[in-house]
């Protein structure tokens, strides 16, 4: 990697301040990107802020119906928190199949969910629970938040504070990993809930997740895997390299989606 | 039982007194390693699969912080990287054979080929530098297929003038085009062996150091055989004399064939070190590894099979073309040829066998021996064409195996193709496998699986490999520039604890434990007081290495060889010392006794009676106890047996399963069951790996898509299931053990038997044929296509 500034703020006003202070500065959350991009000498950013010493970034609540995360817990903290278990299994069986063991144990939501990776497990699980993402500035609603590959609704200097999830009654997500990676070549969240039925799938997007309107509207009418074994979703705008084709993501999307479904 | 008294001799599970090391962090590797003074070396590669050099300016990484010194190909004007095979053409003309220079000179012809050299202070300095470079590339078309290779319109080499490396035949085409004409039925097939990327778990490394006292070189490497590259770049390369060139490869995390071969970054450390005057090393990361380590397979087979009426095989004809990829690697030329071609026969009785291999350079990174090297090509097309044949003849697949093994009673077994086998039964390897597989219960497990929505499939492979490698008589004959037999030396010490010396390298194959095995086992001492010591051209008298599942055949059999010329001498060091005949002596559990009395001498008593040599016989012999021996083997040696895979697919994701692995193979005798079963285990894994999992894939421009983990699927624990491994058969009748190999075993037998699973359970379902690897989409896409 190139050499940059090392920041350790104790809070998240000190972190935006650095960032501002700095010519080309990034958010070090978990590393789990960055630090292999670094390593491959595929970014140099001049300052590099890390957000692993501020304590109010980390922690798990639930309440009023409300599932909150800190930005920098890390991924096994929320496979393994009782409360979420409890409130939203689904949510916390996906981070418990987040990468592996050394990934979970680094890996946090905020970074993965400011990441914005097309093949990243927790924005369709934003997305279909209709999530809030907080940041150091304001609140941004999941559907706004994710805006295309690689890319959120967030600003320069604008740092996750904390995710906030209304449990949902019915919620599963099922995905397919990439042989190589595991990350997901298709991964479908579905969820019945304050948000509504919704169905968002991740890994298979040209412009990362996306929500499915037609399951959606099957599931109202019928929450039954039945209902959407019969909905094909189109292959225009899916992503196709040497692990699946985009008629292969579209096939797998259904499937995918009907054993979530299956699965509640 | 074990023979003996000490419990650690042959046949006994001994642990591997290697592991402590390994499993503690204390293994010695070659990044272990740091020479006083050292720098770094940081290699530039070249971005391009086919390129002209038009220039190249280094003037401002000479000038940056640390660098000690840049060079390029212009700079580096040494031997050409040798090649260590030499093939025939079928018309009499040796293999076109083009200049491999360590740095690029004037072009590149692959993504990874060597452009130049930064050796800084440090590793990132010399990194940093590296990106000032600028080189100026006129890129050319890539030769990246071979079938666009074929065509010549792109020459990897234009001074040779032809992407043709060789076109060699073996075998007799007109007795194969006789028996052709007079067959009920001919089986065609059309297979891809693809390639891979072998992936050791150390990348490789090398410190190249001068003593400018002495005007001794040392390397330091990742080697498979130290002595073989002091050989190779020292005569070759570099023009350094044996005498002034130590080699040392030291603990060394995995090889499977791709840490055989000379590799340029060797040659470029020691070539500089003089230069700059300090020790230099340098270390592949992984991302390097991909484009820099040779890669293995990579063929496309045509196939006919001949059979008559009643299902026997009449004849056997194959066309190849192998990849070569850019450059010669090593052994390159052996791969498709003399180490495939030659097993065609298999364990069948096939008559009459023919075929022709067309080598061809491509702009892709050298390709070379990998775990089982050409034999799990030519078991891959028998195995595949054999149930092929069954299916389309109607007989069942087991029987129609039956109907042409060669018969238990049939050894020395004379193939069409050169090789004479000389044990075998695979009828029994079969027998064992079928019922440890519970072959009976399979129709039942089918309907099971089938009303869960998932398809069952069962496959077969009853293969057989040619391993042990190798005569050197023969394999002279057949175009080897090397002789391949092993040595050993074993030295007694003054208090009876014993140093030997192997040629062969261990690299996680438990040498340590096996070799110390013999000598406990020979000469009665326990474990403890026995050293393997190997991998150092200045403490090894001599070693052709590791590799061809060799190392014990061969180099465990000069070991044997060694300790009874030690057991010869120390017997009459015994009948000096007790006043009787050496006739008389007898030698067991590590005493010396004349026979039918009471007098004797302990192993440690005669040890020091030849080192303090008081009573000696100095008339009849030299005092020490030392002794070497050479050993060439007269044969290759051919494990066999048979694999039985079960899978389970789901049909909506295409998804494949390894349900069962049921593997009986037939090593010859058995010196550690334990360190056997998990070579066994890895090659299966590799073999698995290669049929569900693994390739290699280039885009059209040359550029390797599946350059890191994230895209090359390197088979995990959770791909598998428990192994059933087992061994039984028969012994190799020309070495003294009985041992025929262990290595190469799993990932020779494997494939087949995996994808003849696949298509089995793909058939009902109308799926004729499966490629490997057998990737989720490529099954989902074959059941969509059938339907």
């Amino acid at each position: 990697m190139y050499e940059f500034e090392h920041h350790k703020p104790a809070s998240v006003a000190d972190a935006a301040s650095a960032m501002k202070g700095a010519d080309d500065g990034k958010l070090l959350a978990g590393g789990q990107t960055m630090i292999p991009t670094l390593k491959q000498r595929l970014a140099s950013p001049s300052d590099l802020v890390d957000l692993g010493g501020i304590a109010e970034l980390k922690g798990i609540s639930v309440s009023g119906g409300t599932v909150t995360i800190g930005a920098m817990t890390n991924h096994a903290a929320v496979a393994a928190s009782a409360d979420i278990k409890s409130a939203l299994p689904a949510l916390a069986e996906l981070a418990d199949h987040i990468g592996d063991a050394q990934v979970r144990n680094r890996g946090t939501i905020g970074g993965s969910v400011a990441n914005n990776d097309p093949a990243a497990d927790y924005p369709a699980a934003c997305l279909a629970l209709g999530a809030t993402i907080h940041t150091s500035q304001r609140d941004i609603a999941a559907d706004d938040f994710f805006t295309g590959l690689f890319e959120t609704a967030l600003e320069e200097d604008e740092i996750i504070t904390k995710i906030s999830f209304p449990v949902a009654n019915k919620a599963a997500y099922v995905k397919f990993p990439n042989p190589a990676s595991r990350y997901a070549l298709v991964g479908v969240f579905v969820a019945d809930g304050p948000a509504g039925t919704r169905v968002a799938v991740t890994g298979a997007g040209q412009d990362g997740v996306f929500r499915v309107p037609e399951m959606e509207s099957a599931l109202s009418g019928n929450f039954s895997a039945d209902a959407i074994a019969n909905v094909k979703v189109s292959a225009d705008n899916l992503n196709a390299d040497i692990h699946a084709s985009a008629d292969y993501r579209a096939h797998l999307i259904t499937v995918m989606a009907k054993r979530a479904v299956a699965k509640i | 039982m074990p023979d003996g008294t000490t419990g650690t001799g042959i046949g006994a599970a001994v642990k591997r007194v290697e592991d402590f090391r390994f499993l503690t962090g204390k293994g010695n590797y070659t990044d272990d390693i740091n020479r006083p003074g050292q720098s770094y070396a940081y290699i530039l590669r070249s971005p391009h699969a086919h390129a002209k050099i038009t220039s190249i300016d280094s003037s401002a990484a000479k000038a940056a912080a640390g660098v000690l010194a840049v060079f390029t190909g212009e700079d580096m004007q040494v031997g050409s990287l040798p090649c260590g095979w030499q093939i025939h053409s079928k018309d009499g003309s040796p293999m076109l054979e083009p200049e491999h220079p360590p740095l690029a000179k004037g072009k590149v012809r692959y993504v990874g080929d060597q452009v130049a050299v930064v050796i800084a202070d440090t590793y990132s300095q010399a990194k940093d530098a590296a990106e000032s470079i600028v080189v100026n590339y006129e890129v050319l078309p890539a030769a990246v297929s071979m079938s666009d290779a074929l065509t010549d319109k792109s020459l990897v080499h234009d001074d040779i003038g032809s992407n043709l490396c060789f076109d060699w035949e073996i075998g007799d085409e007109a007795a194969v085009d006789e028996a052709m004409s007079k067959a009920a039925h001919i089986t065609k097939i059309d297979l891809v062996n693809n390639r891979l990327v072998p992936n050791a778990m150390e990348p490789r490394a090398a410190v190249g150091e001068f003593d400018a006292a002495t005007g001794e070189y040392t390397l330091y490497t990742t080697s498979q055989n130290p002595h073989v590259i002091r050989l190779l770049m020292g005569a070759f390369v570099l023009s350094i004399p044996e005498h002034k060139l130590r080699v040392v490869a030291p603990d060394v995390g995995g090889g499977f064939g791709s840490k055989i071969y000379h590799y340029a970054e060797e040659a470029i450390v020691t070539w500089a070190a003089p230069k700059i005057g300090r020790p230099i090393k340098w270390v592949a990361d992984r991302s390097e590894a991909f484009i820099s380590d040779a890669h293995g397979r990579d063929q496309i087979n045509h196939a006919e099979l001949a059979l008559d009426a009643n299902g026997k095989f009449l004849a056997l004809k194959v066309q190849t073309q192998a990849n070569m990829g850019a450059y010669l690697s090593t052994f390159a030329p052996c791969v498709p040829t003399y180490l495939s071609a030659t097993l065609l026969a298999g364990t069948y009785t096939t008559p009459a066998i023919h075929a022709n291999v067309k080598a061809i350079f491509t702009n892709t990174v050298p390709v070379d021996a990998y775990r089982g090297a050409g034999r799990p090509e030519s078991t891959y097309l028998i195995e595949r064409i054999v149930d092929q044949a069954a299916r389309e003849t109607g007989i069942d697949k087991v029987e129609i195996r039956r109907r042409n093994f060669i018969p238990a009673d049939a050894f020395p077994y004379q193939t069409p193709v050169a090789l004479q086998y000389d044990s075998g039964d695979y009828e029994a390897t079969l027998s064992s496998a079928t019922k440890i597989a519970d072959v009976a219960g399979f129709a039942a497990r089918k309907a099971e699986a089938a009303s869960r929505g998932k398809l069952r499939g069962m496959g077969y492979s009853t293969y057989l490999e040619a391993c042990g490698i190798a005569p050197s008589a023969v394999v002279g004959s057949l175009g080897a520039r090397a002789g391949l037999y092993e040595s050993a030396e074993v030295r007694v010490h003054p208090t009876g604890s014993v140093t030997v010396f192997t040629g062969t390298h261990s690299h996680g194959q438990g040498h340590e434990t096996t070799f110390a095995q013999l000598v406990s086992d020979r000469l009665g001492l326990p474990m403890e007081n026995i050293e393997i010591s190997h991998g150092d051209t200045n403490k090894v008298q001599f070693g052709m290495g590791t590799y061809g599942s060799r190392s014990l055949a061969v180099g465990g059999e000069a070991l044997i060889r060694a300790v009874d010329k030690i057991i010869d001498k120390a017997k009459k060091i015994a009948a000096h010392v007790l006043e009787a005949s050496a006739d008389d002596i007898e030698f067991k559990d590590g005493n010396f006794t004349v026979a039918g009395t009471d007098r004797s001498m302990a192993f440690g008593e005669v040890a020091l009676t030849a080192y303090v040599p008081h009573n000696f016989p100095h008339d009849e012999l030299e005092p020490g106890l030392d002794e070497k021996a050479f050993y060439d083997p007269a044969n290759f040696t051919y494990p066999g047996g048979c694999h039985i895979c079960e899978v389970e697919i789901d049909p909506e994701t295409g998804v494949t399963e390894v349900i069962k692995f049921t593997a009986v193979d037939d090593v010859g005798r058995v010196i550690n069951p334990m360190i056997v079963e998990g070579q066994v285990h890895g090659g299966v894994a590799q073999g698995i790996g290669q049929a569900l999992l693994e390739y290699a894939a280039y885009d059209d421009s040359g550029q390797l898509v599946t350059g890191s983990f994230m895209d090359y699927t390197m088979p995990r624990a959770d791909n598998f299931p428990k192994f059933d491994v087992t061994t039984e058969g028969t012994l190799c009748t020309h070495n003294t053990l009985g041992v025929k190999g262990v290595g190469e075993v799993g990932a020779i037998g494997s494939p087949p038997a995996v994808i003849n699973a696949v298509i089995d359970a793909l058939w009902d379902r109308g799926v004729r044929d499966m490629s490997m690897p057998a990737t989720p989409e490529k099954v989902w896409s074959a059941l969509q296509a059938a339907e």
